[in-house]
């Protein structure tokens, strides 16, 4: 007995483990399934997450001057702020080997003893611009440099002086200056301002060789023709192509291109509601990044955006969307990033709003300051912002990483800058920098429905019709050999047929467009044809040639058939088509031909389809009880009408997941349709002409796209898109087979 | 006629149709791929025309006939070339011209109508080499070390260059390879030991040492490749083309030099051969335009290798969980619709999984924790053959389960009641008695799961694979088998040379060939694993009764 125990011992133990492991195993599969699901759900989560704003650290600067302007280096571990005195003051934000948190790092009186400050004005990331007491201006830029000496990294300020140490005057004849604005590259630098006098002048500084080198310049003074006596606000764009000059509620647009004469380009004149007993404001002005669009913030707390769009009449300023800050209050500042489409809103109490123009997302709202701040910066990478407020600097971390996806940026159409209306576009890179990603979903999933479409046209009838054949009346025999012949193609790698579609198929299809046509036609009518001569066969004859041989009967009928289609294919194209039809198609109907068109991928892709259609929907119709086709057969019923009213009936749902099934493998088919069409994601239903679907598109920018861009993540969520879509396919699917598995075994 | 239609006959027909199209697509595809894959490695004929060319000239083409067409005579009509406009129709041919030193286009159209003669010389020269495509011409003379020479000597002049490049292979491959591995390892060596603060002055003086033992090795043997570089150009072969033009050809850029029109059956018979063999075994030349695909083949199946590894014991242990073990319950019907799932995800799906969860996330972390000292630079958290055989194995990983599954449940419960009567554990019967009967199945499983792999190429393309990998994933050096390295695949081979590369007309034979090669393969893998269905069925109605 003890020597059972014993030997039972290890083996229960062996059994419960192997039992264990087994089950473990076993559930990995569906551990798999719901990785990859959250996997892809992780991946894409950050792109429809709003923005956070986060205080993370104050402190009080010890200057008794009011601050005019403020900014911080690209780190955000020194800022700096410009007081009424003339003094630039860097302060250490964080903790370093060389300075304790809040220390002043460097200070620099940027003027002499008895001018003060009036105002400064910003341009670009590191820019100011000083305007005095005199009304002479000087040009600053803080700068910082990264110091690793003593093996930690150390940043170091410093203030340059790009057009020189000395200050200048803007106007020629030396008079005050009310408003300001300032741009410039390494060529030309260009101001437009209004003088106390009531004039608006041009003033552009053309350097000698290069600013970045030598400050060197010769100045070109310039007045602009101006119709109303004063100005608030004053825009150049980063380009030195338009001047924004705001007069009240009227904005004019002026053309600086021209070096001779300033024209008046346009004038905008929003609409204001004045419905209630307050008369409504613009009350702030905005560029937005990259100089083409400009925002007014009204006094009804609303945000427009405008930009020249392509009309009738030329090219005009029109209103393309409208944001709505605050219901109660006035928009008073209005400040834009660098790179991005996103800006910052404030009021007067302080409300701050964050907003992403392209994809009017409403990222974040709340409250910095209880007042309104004097100072507002934003850091150069559009990571954190600084505050200045009643001599406290506040600094805040903006997590912000994705303000351009939104759902309704997806799959809405969208009023991109320069385009005449919304549109549905994907075009998500380009050769020039501040290019601005469009990543619609719409083209592409619509390629993916217009190619599974064209596929499931071609492949449903042959599949269908060759699983109905081969479960009904095909002879065991040759079922046996033929059922698995037709299975081989689901074997065929996608690869290999997409490159028979793009390189064979193609330039075939386009130079035989008749034969295809015609193929439609001749096909059918030569099965009818063999048919009824079979019919007609006398008896004896028929007995030797049975019915059942009929596919073996039609593959020479239809090979000739085809060939002859074929063969009268340059026929046809000379009598109707004039010797081209390509040119015919062009020309005369207007539509345009791509070589890689939907009729190419169709077919290929059927081909790819017609396998897993056929097999399932053979099984289904085989599976379906003999007693019942028996029965309805002993009833009187003939062959052709047991099968239409019995067998296909109750087949049907098993049928109908073949299809679906198929529809599955043609939405996430990738490699056909990459090789056999143009993938040019376009919105048109068009034979002719090609497309780009999910899958492919995946293929062709996955391996471009930058780890954690926007981009990167809409491409995962094109795959999520195709995974929910598969998976929703093959679950219904999989369902309606069992159940009609367990009706047949209950018959 | 209405009572045939009434019968329903003529839609009979119509379905039968439908299985003799379906019949005719799979064989005619596979006989399309087969004809222009194997005529690829077939010496053609080449022809001499005298034709006109454009401005009315007589002209001499050589070449093969590459393809040919018919096209309406109208769009042809803006041109003034004298044509019969009473046909409907012209003939036109694209000839391979190949010397593609001299012309721009080694393909010409030339329009039947306008060729006056076509001969076929018999001491026209093929001449297959390195650099610039084949050259079609006459051979002149030779030169041997500035000297003429006859040409009897050409035999053993080429395989005086062939042993020379094979011996320059081995130098630059094996033996140079080896030392720029070895001084790259010494370099990481060194970065690792400054990175843990374990650089002794000993120890840096140690590894600068071998890195200079090392570098007066390759200067060794770079003298050696100099040497033989300057034996290797020392003959040169004078040819003369179409147009009259005489050049000389360095022997070193010669592989072959065939007389196709000179040559018998037998002798056709046998270059084929040869061709197919150099085909299978030679690295790809001229951006993968010409050569062998060996590298590709290589890729593959090591990366189909490595998957069936993976995708083995886990759907086996998967398919015997659900059949063996698992409950009639929700969480069964559950993982029932997970394989099916699993089945019928787009493959692109799972190379976006692969790479942003394998590559980037776990290659990533394995990167930090392991290779610091090869950052930024990565080693598995860029794509690679390791990640692309996991990736695949989660495809193929149905394929095995449903396979495996199907062989179970055909083994009779008998067998397993037996066992467990006379006092085994489930887990003895498992091992002892259900696996070795249900091995075929098993073994059918992953024959298609490898068929499966070998064809897939969406998620590759995302996952490791690449159009020319410089090292092979498995080489002599330590520690022998890179699993971080990518590798070249046939069926991306066929993508890439067949849509990316420069010149599609001049390799589309060539993508034949290797669709031809998958296809073979990926046919006789299924084949093969359903006569060992069929022959499993059968035995197991036999055990039944």
């Amino acid at each position: 007995m003890a020597i059972a125990l014993k030997s039972t011992g290890p083996r229960q133990l062996k059994n419960t483990l192997a039992q264990w492991l087994i089950t473990v195993g076993g559930i990995s599969v569906l551990f798999t399934l719901v990785l990859i699901f959250l996997y892809l759900l992780y991946v894409i989560k950050p792109i429809f997450e709003s923005a956070t704003i986060e205080p993370v650290g104050q402190f009080e600067i010890s200057t008794a001057a009011p601050t005019l302007s403020a900014g911080v280096d690209e780190l955000k571990e020194v800022a700096f702020q410009i007081t009424e005195q003339g003094d630039i003051n860097f302060y250490q934000l964080v903790k370093s080997a060389a300075h304790e948190k809040s220390t002043l790092v460097l200070n620099e009186s940027l003027l002499s003893e008895d001018k003060t400050l009036v105002n400064v004005v910003n341009s670009g990331v590191e820019k100011k611009l000083l305007i005095d007491s005199d009304g002479e201006i000087q040009l600053i830029a803080a700068k910082f440099f990264s110091n690793f000496d003593s093996g930690t990294r150390e940043i170091i300020p410093s203030v340059a002086y790009p057009l020189g140490e000395e200050s200048l005057a803007v106007d020629e004849s030396g008079e005050l200056l009310t408003q300001l604005s300032f741009s410039m590259n390494d060529e030309k630098a260009v101001f437009v301002a209004f003088t106390q006098d009531q004039r608006l002048i041009k003033t552009s500084l053309l350097a000698e060789d290069d600013f970045t080198y030598d400050s060197a310049y010769e100045t070109l003074y310039q007045e602009i023709d101006f119709p109303a006596d004063h100005v608030n606000e004053i825009l150049v764009t980063p380009d030195m192509r338009l001047a924004f000059v705001r007069s009240d509620d009227q904005i004019f647009v002026f053309d600086l291109t021209n070096e001779d004469i300033v024209e008046l380009k346009a004038t905008i004149i929003p609409s204001l509601e004045q419905t209630s007993t307050k008369p409504q404001h613009i009350t702030a002005m905005a560029l937005l990044s990259g100089s083409s669009s400009i925002l007014l913030g009204s006094s009804a707390g609303k945000v427009t955006q405008w930009f020249e769009v392509a009309t009738d009449n030329g090219r005009q300023f029109k209103n393309v969307r409208t944001f709505n800050v605050s219901d109660t209050e006035a928009v008073t500042q209005i400040h834009t990033e660098q790179f991005r489409k996103s800006f910052y809103t404030l009021t007067t109490s302080g409300n701050m709003g964050v907003f992403y123009t392209t994809s009017e997302a409403d990222l974040w709202r709340g409250q910095l300051t209880t007042t309104e701040p004097n100072v507002f910066a934003i850091s150069p990478r559009a990571d954190g912002l600084v505050v200045i407020d009643e001599n406290q600097l506040k600094i805040f971390s903006v997590e912000n990483e994705h303000p351009e996806v939104t759902w309704s940026a997806l799959w809405e159409e969208v009023w991109y800058e320069g385009y005449p209306e919304p549109e549905y576009i994907w075009q998500s890179t380009s050769g020039s920098d501040d290019f601005e990603g469009k990543f619609s979903l719409v083209p592409i999933s619509f390629g993916t429905m217009k190619a599974a479409m064209y596929a499931m046209l071609f492949a449903v009838p042959i599949a269908l019709s060759a699983a109905i054949y081969t479960a009904y009346f095909m002879t065991p025999g040759m079922r046996r050999k033929v059922k698995p012949t037709i299975e081989l193609m689901e074997a065929l790698p996608t690869v290999i047929l997409g490159f028979l579609a793009g390189l064979w198929l193609a330039p075939i299809i386009e130079n035989y467009l008749p034969a295809i046509a015609m193929l439609l036609i001749m096909l059918p009518l030569s099965v009818f044809v063999t048919a009824f001569a079979w019919h007609k066969l006398p008896k004896e004859m028929k007995n030797t040639i049975p019915e059942t041989w009929a596919p073996i009967i039609l593959v020479p009928v239809l090979l000739i058939a085809g060939g002859s289609a074929f063969l009268l294919s340059p026929f046809f194209e000379s009598l109707f088509f004039g010797g081209d039809v390509r040119q015919y198609i062009t020309n005369d109907l207007g539509i345009d031909f791509d070589q890689r068109n939907s009729l190419v991928v169709g077919l290929a892709m059927g081909f790819a389809v017609i396998p897993t259609i056929f097999s399932m929907a053979e099984d289904a119709i085989f599976s379906v009880p003999k007693h019942l086709t028996s029965g309805s057969l002993a009833l009187g019923a003939t062959q052709w009408q047991t099968l239409a009213k019995v067998v296909l009936l109750t087949a049907s749902p098993g049928i109908f997941s073949a299809v679906m099934m198929g529809l599955g493998r043609a939405v996430g088919e990738t490699m056909i349709v990459l090789m056999a069409t143009g993938n040019t994601p376009i919105l048109d239903w068009s034979i002719f002409q090609g497309m780009r679907t999910l899958a492919a598109n995946i293929a062709v920018e996955m391996p471009e796209s930058e780890v954690g861009s926007s981009h990167y993540r809409i491409l995962f969520l094109a795959a999520f898109v195709l995974f929910v879509f598969t998976f929703i396919f093959n679950t219904f699917a999989e369902l309606i087979r069992q159940r009609l598995r367990e009706k047949y075994s209950s018959l | 006629m209405n009572s045939w239609f009434k019968s329903g006959s003529p839609w009979v027909w119509l379905s039968a149709g439908g299985v003799s199209i379906s019949l005719i697509s799979v064989l005619g595809l596979l006989w399309l791929i087969a004809s222009r894959g194997l005529s690829y490695f077939w010496p053609a004929d080449i022809y001499q025309f005298e034709t006109v060319n454009e401005k009315g000239q007589a002209v001499t083409v050589i070449g093969e006939i590459y393809d040919r067409e018919s096209l309406p005579t109208k769009q042809l009509s803006h041109l003034d070339l004298g044509l019969d406009p009473t046909k409907e129709t012209i003939e036109r041919i694209l000839v391979k011209t190949g010397n593609r030193e001299l012309v721009n286009l080694d393909f010409r159209w030339l329009l039947m109508p306008l060729i006056n003669k076509t001969t076929m010389p018999e001491d026209i020269v093929v001449v297959e080499r390195r650099t610039n495509g084949n050259f079609y011409g006459f051979i002149e003379g030779i030169i041997l070390d500035g000297q003429p020479a006859g040409l009897e000597k050409m035999a053993d002049l080429l395989e005086r260059v062939d042993d020379f490049q094979d011996e320059m292979d081995e130098l630059q491959k094996v033996d140079i390879g080896a030392i720029n591995y070895q001084i790259e390892r010494l370099r990481l060596k060194k970065r690792k030991h400054k990175l843990d603060e374990t650089l002794t002055v000993e120890r840096e003086q140690e590894i600068d040492g071998e890195v200079a033992r090392y570098n007066a090795d390759y200067q060794v043997l770079e003298k050696q490749l100099m040497a033989i570089r300057d034996k290797v150009s020392r003959d040169q072969l004078v040819v003369r083309a179409m147009g009259g033009e005489v050049i000389k050809i360095n022997f070193e850029e010669i592989l072959k030099v065939t007389y196709n029109n000179k040559l018998s059956i037998f002798g056709r018979s046998a270059v084929f051969i040869q061709q197919i063999g150099s085909f299978l075994i030679d690295d790809p030349r001229e951006a993968n335009t010409e050569g062998g695909v060996f590298p590709a083949i290589f890729g593959t199946v090591l990366m189909v290798l490595l998957m069936t590894v993976i995708v083995s014991p886990m759907g086996v242990i998967a398919a015997i969980y659900l059949h063996e073990y698992a409950g009639k319950n929700a969480l069964t019907k559950l993982l029932r619709i997970a394989v099916i799932n699993l089945a019928g995800v787009p493959s692109i799906v799972y190379g976006v999984f692969g790479l942003g969860f394998f590559v980037y996330m776990v290659g990533g972390s394995l990167d930090q924790l392991f290779y610091a000292e090869t950052l930024p630079s990565p080693t598995f958290g860029t794509p690679g053959v390791m990640w692309s055989a996991i990736t695949l194995a989660i495809l193929t990983l149905p394929v095995v389960i449903v396979s495996t599954e199907e062989g179970l449940s055909r083994i009779p419960s008998a067998m397993r009641h037996g066992s467990l009567a006379l006092g085994a554990t489930k887990a003895e019967t498992l091992w002892r008695i259900i696996l070795p009967i249900a091995s075929p199945a098993i073994m059918t499983g992953i024959i298609l799961a490898i068929a499966r792999a070998a064809g897939e190429v969406a998620p590759l393309m995302l996952v490791g694979v690449v159009k020319m990998a410089p090292n092979l994933p498995l080489d002599g050096n330590f520690p022998y088998l890179h699993l971080d390295r990518k590798f070249m695949h046939l069926g991306f081979h066929i993508y890439d040379v067949g849509f990316q590369s420069p010149n599609v007309e001049a390799a589309r034979p060539l993508v034949f060939a290797t669709a031809f090669l998958l296809v073979t393969i990926i046919v006789s893998l299924n084949m093969t694993a359903v006569t060992i269905r069929n022959r499993l069925r059968e035995k197991y109605r036999m055990l039944e009764h």
